[in-house]
């Protein structure tokens, strides 16, 4: 059985890994390459690395960091932000990077993730969404949650698979930064929805949470950042914690 | 020790590069048939498309370069399905070591396509030192090998498949080492000291 899959994630700017609380006042958690090996030393199953900079400054220099990440790290790893290009993503996997995720320019031009999965396979295409809920609808947003979109969260979760991305990365940024628990309701619908992995993203706060994530919302990975760089969760009490709730884990 | 990575248009071959490194092994990536054959060892990677894969490797003559080394072979995931007679995916003929099909995973509500993540695998025969117990690897692959008498270990997606096997001087893993953490280090150390 495929094990559920605990994913730290680092915010990068400036080579620096940076979490934001609801996407502003970062806070320094660290250099990338030295927490990477934390995490794969202590059982993370995946990594994902997004460039917060990289959408507003247009800033594309990731190749080196990601190289200097996959020398050291034995786990699968995924790297997004500002891609809008199949030269792009070649350049960061040819890097090491194992996928890469896009969001901004996915929604400024769909067709981006037919190209991608076509000339890459959608095995190594992630397709974050940030949505947030207005008025009872999930908005999606780009740019680091900054603009709201005419796309909404379940149409284009659908519409993304079935322009071949690999897997859907959903963060709710109603609890990001709020350590209140995942978005367990549109998680779950998504989950129905889709046949692609979902990765829950956004208010993972305590063990009972990534329980939940899995348990309820059926979530193939959950994702977080400062938990982890904060040491408030330890992603080997986390597995046994999820192991002691029947939840499948790599141990 | 010589070891020698076989250079073709395979997606992971830098990340087998950067195992190699951690683990201080020297190696070369070479597309050369000279080179290959006089290596004390070979690593055949691969993630790509089986078709594309061989009509590359026949133009470059590699596929009997490959078929005919004598010294330690490890081929991974699709350097693995290469190493069987026929794969589906195409409708290829491959390199015939292991007389094998590779057939396609059959997608249904509990079984995406591809099959990726960590899965256990459970060892069949005793040979691999320090996994007699189950261990879970990384796997990413559309395609598989069914259970065969060269299958020494096996991992269930749906239905069993072949993790690992062997024969004579030929191993072969479906699963990432390079990707596998701790569990994946101790499959190349194997067979870079061992096998």
């Amino acid at each position: 059985m495929l094990t559920k899959r605990i994913i730290p994630c680092l915010d990068v700017k400036g080579g620096q890994t940076v979490k934001g609380i609801n996407f502003s006042n970062l806070r320094n958690a660290g250099d990338p390459v030295e927490l990477a090996a934390l995490y794969a030393n202590q059982g993370a199953d995946e990594l994902v690395f997004l460039d917060i900079s990289a959408t507003q400054e247009v800033r594309k220099t990731m190749s080196k960091w990601v190289k200097d990440v996959a020398r050291q790290i034995n786990i699968p790893f995924t790297v997004g932000g500002g891609i809008a290009a199949v030269h792009d993503v070649a350049a960061l996997l040819e890097a090491g990077a194992d996928k890469v995720s896009i969001n901004s320019a996915a929604v400024r031009n769909p067709n981006l993730i037919n190209e991608l999965a076509n000339h890459f396979g959608s095995q190594c295409i992630v397709l974050a969404i940030d949505a947030r809920k207005i008025h009872n609808t999930w908005v999606v947003h780009t740019h680091g949650g900054k603009n709201p979109t005419d796309k909404r969260l379940f149409s284009w979760a659908k519409e993304g698979q079935e322009r071949g991305a690999g897997e859907i990365l959903f963060t709710s940024m109603d609890h990001d930064g709020t350590k209140n628990g995942f978005a367990l309701d549109p998680l779950e619908k998504l989950h129905h929805l889709l046949t692609i992995p979902v990765i829950a993203s956004g208010g993972a706060g305590t063990m009972g949470h990534f329980a939940d994530v899995f348990a309820l919302a059926k979530a193939d990975g959950a994702l977080a950042a400062s938990v982890f760089h904060f040491g408030e969760i330890s992603i080997p009490e986390l597995k046994i914690f999820l192991q002691n709730h029947q939840i499948p884990v790599r141990l | 020790m010589r070891i020698a990575v076989i250079k073709y248009n395979a997606g992971n071959i830098q990340s087998v590069a950067y195992a190699l490194e951690r683990l201080d092994v020297r190696f070369s990536i070479t597309d050369n048939p000279e080179e290959i054959a006089s290596a004390d060892k070979v690593i055949f990677p691969g993630v790509g498309q089986a078709q594309t894969t061989m009509r590359y490797l026949r133009e470059q003559k590699l596929d009997e370069v490959i078929r005919t080394l004598q010294q330690p072979v490890l081929g991974i995931c699709l350097g693995m399905q290469l190493m069987c007679r026929f794969s589906e995916e195409g409708s290829t003929e491959c390199l015939g070591i292991f007389d094998e099909t590779v057939k396609r995973f059959l997608t249904n509500a509990q079984h995406n396509v591809p099959h990726m993540g960590w899965n256990q695998v459970e060892f069949t025969n005793n040979e691999i030192g320090p996994f007699m117990q189950p261990a879970n690897f990384y796997f990413v692959h559309s395609y598989y090998v069914p259970v065969n008498k060269y299958t020494i270990a096996q991992c269930h997606y749906g239905q069993p498949f072949s993790a690992m096997m062997r024969k004579n001087n030929f191993l072969a893993v479906q699963f990432h080492p390079e990707k596998s953490a701790q569990t994946g280090d101790h499959i190349l150390r194997y067979f870079l000291h061992a096998f």
